[in-house]
């Protein structure tokens, strides 16, 4: 069925048919249409939705929802994200697999909250305390927001981890026509078998994949934010620290093979942009533009998935380029991590708009 | 009374690992922790069916001692946590331990927010008048000119009565015990496990290594004995908002049961698929 929606729309209908069937929010805009899609669909389908008092209850709230066995999201915008940061370092060290929505809009403090921005790329990388790596998708279009939310809840349920959902505003509240599928591929965790003296809730023996048991199945499982062992207590003899820590990283480093994923086209241009959201749909006007008038080949290198960052992915795939320009609505968050990680001995440019205004193609043409 | 026998009393801990506890010499927590635990097998209340929850602090270390579902979270967030776990689960018995400080300072939003919501949860408010994990600062608990060691010259804050506030936001039932009164404080946990939808008991403790010292009062059984001599039953005061410098004790508020926030979400779920 072909149907009109808005970003925001897509990645409600995503969660639902992903299986999610838990939000617990609080209402900050441009964000606010996911809640109330959720409030108005969760309950038709048995699931559970809840206005928390805050943004900090409300990852709190979903992490519990979660720990007792439920696919749970929430969504929020900057100053929300800001307030859930600790919520989401706790999901991260009880590996309790959630989606966190940010549709982004400008900061610091309250900022410019009806106008767009891309200025949490470093806020979803870095936002929380403490080493730990960190999972964030980043979709540039309506069928996207369903498409990457969908992945998402299949990339937590599967690395037991919080993934973040960036969307800039633009995205959340372009409306476009799209033909959603009524199914999608999920993945499924493994269930423990007893006897409940076999298991450990943080077995990592098998591919980070263990089998999982939730409140309420008879493990008496124990989750603490506290540096714990493998069978969830809380400890703070060096190794296991050591061990903990490793393992929150390697769960993430390991997959990277099957967790990159981005979109190009043209890598054999001699000039290339490389770029996210909806500043990555100015970036294919302004390709098109300048092919159109020149003739002159611009590669584009989208990238779907923010973190982990795909250095290494990069570095192959830009080997042939000669200029590297990196468009962004915030002051050069991603480009710096393109030029310091990627480190090619070409010039990175960095395009920067954060006036609330989209990024134009005209600006990514002057640049190139 | 069903006869515990050491063995069921035993079973309900996980002795096997997690013991030696962390709590000082002379703590309160052991006596609550050791009378929720009888509370629940009085009440068959099984292992399987229940989970703790906690934020930060003394007493949000108990759930890693019982052999229950338990849940350690953030500072202040147990009752979010505890919401989260009971709409996901709405058949677990869900109990929830905190300090002053955790449950009424940092947590202070989230106690009047899930009352208001009648979510069916116990909190057992453990309340010693300070932080003791970091060091014995004031709490909202702390009486106004005593000393903390974040109040040397005495404390300009006024404080919070831990039960006028659960009964203003609106919980079902609220009641008060003291370490001291083992038995009572048994009874008003058994009461408020057995009370559908927000219960709240608080339970003052004595905490010797820093409120007992900072006041002068004394070593553990000092404090046991300031318990003692400060608590009066709620059956021998006219008004229990109204006593100065004692303890009121006993059931303060138990009101008609209304339907909890799980029955509520029910009757939504049928009417958004009609």
């Amino acid at each position: 069925m072909r149907q009109l929606l808005s970003g925001n729309e897509a990645c409600a209908i995503g969660a639902l048919r992903a299986g999610v069937r838990f939000f617990a929010g609080y209402p900050i805009t441009p964000s606010t249409e996911i809640a109330e899609y959720l409030a108005r669909e969760l309950p038709k389908v048995g699931g559970t939705f809840i206005q928390m008092e805050d943004e900090i209850g409300s990852i709190c709230c979903m992490n519990g929802a979660t720990a007792a066995g439920l696919k749970a999201m929430t969504a929020t915008s900057g100053p929300g994200f800001s307030l859930m940061q600790e919520g989401i370092g706790y999901s991260v060290m009880a590996e309790l697999p959630c989606i966190i929505v940010n549709v982004m809009r400008g900061g610091p403090a309250t900022g410019t909250p009806t106008r767009t921005s891309q200025a949490d790329v470093m806020q979803a990388r870095y936002g929380t305390h403490g080493d730990h790596p960190i999972v964030a998708l980043c979709p540039w279009s309506v069928r996207e927001c369903f498409d990457l939310t969908v992945e998402a809840v299949n990339i937590s349920e599967r690395l037991r981890v919080p993934v973040i959902v960036l969307m800039d505003e633009i995205v959340g509240h372009m409306r476009e026509v799209v033909e959603l599928p009524e199914e999608v591929k999920l993945w499924q965790p493994a269930k423990p078998k007893p006897p409940r003296e076999d298991y450990y809730h943080y077995d990592d023996t098998n591919n980070y994949d263990a089998p999982i048991a939730s409140f309420g199945e008879g493990y008496r499982i124990h989750l603490t934010g506290l540096t714990h062992r493998k069978d969830g207590f809380p400890t703070d003899e060096p190794e296991i620290i050591k061990w903990n820590l490793d393992r929150l990283r390697a769960k993430i480093e390991d997959n990277r093979s099957w967790l990159w994923d981005l979109d190009y086209q043209d890598l054999g241009a001699e000039t290339v942009i490389v770029c996210y959201g909806s500043a990555a749909r100015s970036a294919m006007e302004a390709k098109h533009q300048v092919e159109l008038k020149t003739g002159r080949r611009i590669g584009i290198l989208r990238l779907r998935m923010l973190w982990p960052f795909p250095s290494q992915r990069l570095i192959g795939l830009l080997r042939s380029a000669r200029r590297v320009i990196v468009p962004e609505m915030n002051q050069g968050q991603l480009y710096r991590e393109v030029e310091r990680t990627v480190n090619l001995n070409v010039p990175v440019v960095s395009v920067q708009r954060y006036d609330g205004e989209m990024l134009t193609p005209e600006e990514i043409i002057a640049a190139i | 009374m069903i006869d515990i026998t050491a063995d069921r009393f035993l079973n309900f801990f996980r002795l096997d690992e997690r013991f030696p506890h962390i709590l000082c010499p002379g703590c309160g927590i052991g006596t609550i922790m050791g009378t929720m635990v009888r509370a629940f097998i009085d009440l068959g209340i099984s292992q399987d069916e229940l989970c703790v929850i906690s934020g930060i602090g003394c007493s949000s270390r108990v759930p890693g001692y019982l052999d229950c579902d338990t849940f350690h979270t953030l500072h202040g967030r147990a009752l979010p946590a505890a919401t989260g776990v009971k709409l996901a689960k709405p058949e677990l018995k869900v109990v929830v331990i905190g300090g002053d400080g955790d449950i009424m300072a940092i947590g202070g939003n989230h106690f009047i927010h899930t009352a208001r919501r009648n979510l069916d949860i116990t909190v057992i408010v453990v309340n010693n008048f300070t932080y003791g994990m970091t060091g014995g600062q004031y709490s909202p608990t702390t009486p106004t000119h005593e000393k903390a060691s974040t109040a040397p010259f005495g404390n300009v804050e006024r404080s919070f009565d831990v039960c006028f506030i659960a009964k203003a936001a609106g919980a079902m039932f609220v009641a008060r015990s003291t370490t001291f009164h083992v038995a009572h404080l048994k009874k008003m946990i058994e009461l408020a496990l057995n009370k559908k939808g927000f219960s709240v008991v608080e339970v003052i403790s004595q905490c010797p290594t820093f409120y007992g010292r900072y006041q002068g009062i004394g070593d553990a059984v000092k404090m046991l004995e300031w318990l003692k001599s400060r608590s009066v039953d709620v059956s021998r005061v006219a008004d229990p908002w109204q006593v100065r410098d004692k303890f009121v004790i006993g059931v303060l508020h138990d009101q008609e049961e209304v339907p909890p926030y799980t029955e509520l979400y029910q009757s939504v779920r049928e009417r958004a698929k009609e």
